[in-house]
């Protein structure tokens, strides 16, 4: 999809790609046919940059079809760079713009507790987001609410646009941030599909506090030439590169 | 106008289930009543203005109506990107309202005056602007912002204005109020100024000069039927706010006349100045700095008409 549109953000969206399958195909309580719910668990990409990983994981997961994949970032198509409001069944929110989506999980998790419903609420972010003064805002009033029903998923590569998420800003310790805020935080392999599972599994945790898990990753994971390599926040792959990808990640 | 915000609040919250009030920790003695007989439905979201009006986003794609309530320029400019993206953008039915509009917070210095809210927020697509005259239409604004589908900033003034409506008046979103007919100028009023307007009205007529007063409630829809109508028999125009001349009620109306054909209309566009206020003083002091009196707006109408002629 990169290629083809030559949109760049693929390291990001290689990042979290682990963590979509374990969302999507394990984690959450959706229904393609109903996507429109009012009980399902809701899920919001915080990241928008690497929402070409969540159409994919969409697409397969039977909201679109895979086809329309191939529209992606075409004049006037509903597949966008960045996604624009409701433009596919089961994408919950327009974002993009980074630091909005905890604080909108927070607001639907709210509406669900009000309603008496049981649906959780799941937030991807990036670390380079936790740069935004609107997340901590949002932790601090998420523990406050005691919105158990909330896990935010931090997707921590250790990289932001332009550096080290930890020399730009300092992150780490970030695990313990999260703690201190007042939040259950977890520490998992963001690769590990069986970690990641067990731990979003066992949302709400019974702690009473929103679940924070700070999963480390590795930018542009599963392509050896990509991975770590922060050129590829901005890079798209030539035709060659795509065809190396694809005999790594048996896909030839 | 507060008093009447939190006793309308309280009864349409009880009207409709879905009805969510947030505040930016302000409010705390106001909204008694409200927290009593619906308190799971309040929520005080702490001095984060950012995460409020997101999670009110948050609120309003579950079904509920979320009403998010602080003081003027932090409910507006200090979370613009919030109101933006995610409720202009997701054209979310959230109610943003703002206490001490304009100078009314004078006081309190530069941090607390609004005078560039209606600017910032008129331009976002899907946006309405509404600054009520009094109390009464405070009543009936959040009523008919409650009634849209999509988002509204209503921006209040503090406590004590007077009343103007004896009865309550038919409230549209979109339309002005007529409250005087007149033929030589036509003062249109944005929000607590009313008084003002009304009071210029008069001494005007003492000057023999004939004005209408329209209560301009909504800056944005533009009540074009209206204007079309005044731009066709009156030859001068005043808007009024308490907000600057530039983006608000007056920048409205000019943007409209430029747009329009060739009308030989007039406008004079009264409101704070392009400029920081500083130095101790309550609103009236800061009302006189900006020459927002009735003897001000009476003597620059009178002086524009002395250009212009009449008709």
């Amino acid at each position: 999809m990169s290629h083809r549109a030559k949109t760049p953000h693929l390291g990001s969206a290689l990042s979290c790609v682990d963590i979509l399958v374990a969302v999507y195909w394990a984690t959450l309580r959706i229904d393609p046919r109903n996507p429109r719910d009012r009980e399902r668990d809701r899920f919001i990409l915080s990241k928008g940059h690497a929402v070409s990983a969540l159409y994919a994981a969409l697409a397969y997961r039977g909201f679109f079809p895979v086809a329309q994949l191939e529209t992606f970032n075409e004049a006037g198509s509903a597949l966008a760079e960045q996604p624009s409001p409701a433009c596919v069944a089961g994408l919950e929110l327009a974002t993009g713009s980074l630091g909005h989506g905890l604080s909108v999980g927070l607001g639907m998790a709210f509406a669900g507790r009000l309603a008496g419903l049981r649906h959780r609420v799941v937030v991807l972010m990036s670390d380079g987001e936790c740069n935004e003064g609107s997340v901590w805002e949002a932790a601090l009033l998420g523990a406050s609410l005691k919105l158990g029903q909330v896990a935010t998923i931090v997707d921590y590569n250790k990289w932001q646009a332009t550096g080290r998420s930890n020399e730009i800003m300092a992150l780490a310790p970030l695990r313990e941030k999260w703690e201190a805020f007042g939040w259950s935080a977890y520490e998992v392999d963001g690769h590990d599909l069986k970690a990641l599972v067990q731990v979003l599994d066992n949302v709400p945790d019974g702690s009473g506090k929103p679940v924070a898990v700070v999963a480390h990753t590795v930018k542009g994971k599963g392509v050896s030439f990509m991975e770590d390599d922060n050129n590829w926040h901005y890079r798209s792959p030539t035709a060659e590169e795509v065809r190396q990808a694809r005999i790594e990640l048996d896909l030839a | 106008m507060r008093d009447a915000f939190a006793a309308e609040i309280t009864e349409l919250a009880t009207e409709d289930a879905r009805l969510v009030l947030l505040s930016g920790d302000i409010g705390n003695r106001l909204f008694e009543r409200y927290k009593q007989r619906h308190p799971d439905r309040f929520l005080n979201c702490g001095v984060a203005e950012a995460n409020m009006i997101s999670m009110a986003a948050g609120m309003a794609l579950s079904g509920l109506r979320p009403v998010a309530y602080t003081i003027a320029p932090f409910v507006t400019t200090r979370c613009l990107e919030q109101i933006r993206v995610d409720l202009c953008y997701h054209n979310l039915p959230v109610v943003i309202v703002g206490v001490g509009a304009g100078l009314s917070y004078a006081s309190l210095g530069g941090t607390h005056h609004a005078c560039e809210d209606i600017a910032l927020l008129r331009v976002l697509p899907n946006m309405s602007i509404v600054c009520p005259g009094d109390a009464m239409e405070v009543r009936l604004a959040i009523r008919a912002a409650l009634g849209q589908e999509r988002p509204i900033y209503i921006r209040l003034g503090k406590k004590g204005e007077p009343a103007v409506h004896e009865r309550p008046p038919e409230f549209v979103i979109g339309k002005g109020i007529v409250l005087r007919q007149g033929s030589d100028v036509c003062l249109l009023s944005t929000g607590t100024v009313l008084p003002l307007a009304l009071a210029a009205a008069t001494r005007l007529e003492r000057d023999g000069v004939s004005a209408q007063v329209v209560s301009f409630h909504t800056v944005k829809p533009l009540d074009e039927r209206l204007l079309t109508d005044v731009a066709g028999r009156i030859p001068l125009v005043v808007t009024i706010e308490e907000h600057s001349v530039l983006g608000g009620l007056g920048g409205s109306v000019a943007e409209w006349l430029a747009d329009g054909p060739s009308r030989g209309v007039r406008l004079l566009r009264i409101g704070t100045a392009d400029e920081f206020m500083h130095g101790g003083g309550e609103q009236e002091h800061a009302r006189e700095h900006f020459g927002l009196t009735a003897e001000k707006v009476a003597e620059r109408t009178l002086a524009t008409l002395g250009v212009i002629g009449r008709r």
